[in-house]
């Protein structure tokens, strides 16, 4: 039997590199030994991916791409189609993990450093998928045909309409319509479910890529290639799987328990994941009275307020917004140390990245409070710290006082 | 052309009349949906008194009667006023066009009310109906400002006038402040009585937003159970492959 199996092997390896991508890519993929928490994110990362691609087929099954049919296509699923509840609320619930998970992610990627040479490509990459799930969740927001559905995609499609010029012609292309409407509706989901998809699952292959061609960085900052054994392997690098294949098995779980803990106890997580105003179907002669993204747009939305108008126009926010996705971008090159772990930098870097979570978190909170002058006050200091960090990274190399990085990673 | 534009600038306008509900004081609703005999109250007073003119076009008759504890007989006996098949949904006769025309908008579906507005809202909103002569029906509502439709339980809590009070705020604007109620014609049911007939309709209500809600939970309570010993299976698994990494 097992030599009939290894035979199966040989003939399929001789016509497509199956052992050569399982050597390449998992059993002699070394990464370095010293990964902490912080370290789950990313494989727990493609665990949801894997959770919104399933549940999103599930979903389209029974899902209705029509004004008048789409929901009670949603409210079908959630009674009469069997488990719908369980697949819908593991699709909304995924929506802010994936946020969830791949804020977190990013976070590590500050603190250690992980977008510095000879990561730049990765880090591109990894923001491109960033800006394709937001695109994703947007798009996909829209679907439920709920009074927030309905109300957030019109004020983000409105925003176009702020672009000088041909504002107005490229809001009324984006739509179909002059309002959001049907046709916004199908395009939405031709998009939600196939083509954003599509772009997010290359990214993410290109993204795995070139990490391992790179190799893992870890959070001492320390390039393990560069201390190879007698064998060429690096002294201070492990076999991808089995280690981190078991190790991840850990991190998976318990993800899975605060997922499960919030889709099966709190799947509205109090109007957070599930706005409540989404349980009116969507009205386009009643204007909700506060209209609020969910969560994970909310930092980005705070700063899209907090810009004043220029001559009536919003343009000038749209530009700020926009600008502080594109930022990270250019982040590679903004941070000039050539330290990369914060647990070997100046206090001076510890303090910027700590304002800038603390930062970040507040404009989130501030992005879903009906603005008054205060807040919006609140909300321009946010705005300009948010912007002033990624400069600042430029800055304080030139004075930053860094502890020596060590040889080898610390365990 | 010029019309289309005018309707986007309206729809995009805030449209009056709506229910804020932000600020008022909400009263706890306190509603029990494992208790069986006050969901079937509130069966009961909704097919009785909403389900005329608002519908719950997303809950089924059969379903409904297996999740609260009754009998098709029994459904078909007491609750199906509107329709005699089982498997239906509690859809209404009265014709969108003519609803409109009637109440200004269209009475909307009920199935998912409390997952929109809340129950404690709901809850208070049964219990704030007041006479108020400027009113189509006579009567306005503290949690929905001039909403368009009559006090439909009246002859339950019977009709009370508001006792209000007017404050003066710090830019010198007056608003009146309704701080209670008088009853001016009772109805058949105490106070008590109608406050738990509120409180079963409401439950209904919280009952038909989300029918799998208890048996969500059920579920829950195996799986995270599950989890937490595989999470400690999966532990020791890295322990054990770790041993060598040092």
């Amino acid at each position: 039997m097992n030599n009939m199996m290894m035979q199966l092997l040989g003939w399929v390896d001789a016509r497509f590199p199956l052992s050569k991508m399982w050597k390449e890519h998992l059993s002699e993929y070394y990464a370095p030994k010293n990964f902490n928490f912080w370290y789950f994110f990313g494989s727990l990362a493609l665990l949801v991916l894997v959770i919104q691609i399933v549940t999103g087929i599930f979903l389209t099954m029974s899902y209705k791409p029509d004004a008048g049919m789409a929901f009670g296509s949603v409210e079908y699923i959630m009674r009469d189609v069997d488990w719908g509840w369980l697949i819908r609320y593991a699709h909304s619930t995924g929506a802010s993990a994936f946020f969830a998970v791949v804020y977190l992610h990013m976070f590590r990627g500050l603190m250690y450093g992980s977008y510095k040479p000879p990561r730049e490509l990765l880090w591109i990459f990894g923001c491109l998928i960033y800006l394709a799930l937001m695109a994703e969740a947007f798009l996909g927001y829209l679907l439920p045909w709920g009074q927030m559905s309905y109300w957030g995609a019109q004020v983000i499609v409105n925003l176009f309409s702020a672009v000088p010029f041909v504002g107005e012609e490229l809001s009324i292309w984006i739509r179909g319509d002059y309002v959001i409407s049907d046709v916004t509706l199908n395009r939405f989901f031709a998009f939600h479910v196939i083509a954003v998809p599509l772009v997010l699952l290359g990214l993410v292959v290109a993204h795995i890529i070139a990490l391992h061609e790179v190799g893992s960085n870890n959070p001492d900052g320390v390039e393990i290639k560069k201390t190879k054994g007698p064998d060429g392997k690096p002294l201070d690098g492990i076999p991808f799987h089995p280690y981190y294949t078991v190790k991840d098995i850990v991190g998976v779980v318990g993800f899975l328990i605060v997922f499960c803990a919030i889709l099966f106890f709190a799947p509205e997580m109090g109007g957070y994941f599930i706005e409540h105003p989404n349980f009116e179907p969507a009205n386009s002669m009643k204007t909700p009275p506060h209209i609020a993204p969910v969560w994970y747009f909310t930092p980005f939305y705070a700063m899209l307020r907090a810009v004043p108008s220029i001559a009536g126009s919003a343009f000038p926010g749209v530009v700020v917004m926009g600008a502080a996705v594109v930022i990270l971008f250019f982040l590679p090159w903004l941070d000039r140390s050539p330290v990369k772990s914060i647990r070997y930098r100046g206090l001076c870097f510890k303090l910027l990245l700590a304002l800038f979570v603390l930062d970040f978190i507040l404009l989130g909170y501030l992005g879903m409070q009906p603005s008054t002058a205060l807040l919006t006050m609140i909300a321009q200091i946010g705005t300009i710290y948010y912007f002033v960090f990624f400069f600042a990274l430029a800055i304080i190399p030139k004075f930053e006082k860094t502890k020596p990085v060590p040889e080898r990673v610390t365990g | 052309m010029k019309k289309l534009i005018v309707a986007c600038v309206f729809a995009v306008l805030p449209v009056l009349g709506m229910a804020a509900g932000g600020g008022v004081h909400l009263e706890k609703a306190n509603i029990d949906l494992r208790d069986n005999a006050s969901l079937q109250r509130g069966a009961k007073l909704f097919v009785n008194y909403c389900l005329s003119c608002h519908s719950a076009a997303y809950q089924r008759y059969n379903r409904m009667g297996r999740d609260i504890g009754l009998s098709d007989e029994q459904v078909k006996e007491h609750l199906m006023l509107a329709s005699d098949k089982l498997g239906e949904t509690m859809t209404i006769a009265m014709p969108t066009a003519d609803a409109k025309k009637w109440f200004g908008n269209p009475p909307p579906d009920l199935s998912v009310i409390a997952r929109a507005r809340g129950v404690d809202w709901l809850y208070t909103y049964f219990k704030t109906f007041y006479i108020d002569e400027s009113r189509p029906f006579g009567v306005n509502n503290k949690v929905f400002p001039d909403v368009g439709m009559p006090h439909v339980l009246w002859e339950l809590e019977g009709m009370k006038k508001a006792v209000t009070r007017t404050d003066t705020d710090a830019e010198g604007n007056e608003h009146t402040v309704i701080t209670g109620y008088e009853m001016v014609k009772p109805g058949s049911m105490n106070e008590a009585e109608y406050d738990q007939a509120a409180r079963d309709l409401t439950a209904f209500l919280a009952y038909t937003g989300e029918p799998i809600q208890l048996k969500r939970q059920q579920i829950g309570v195996y799986v995270l159970i599950f989890l937490l010993f595989f999470f400690v299976v999966a532990y020791l698994l890295k322990k054990e492959y770790w041993k060598d990494v040092h």
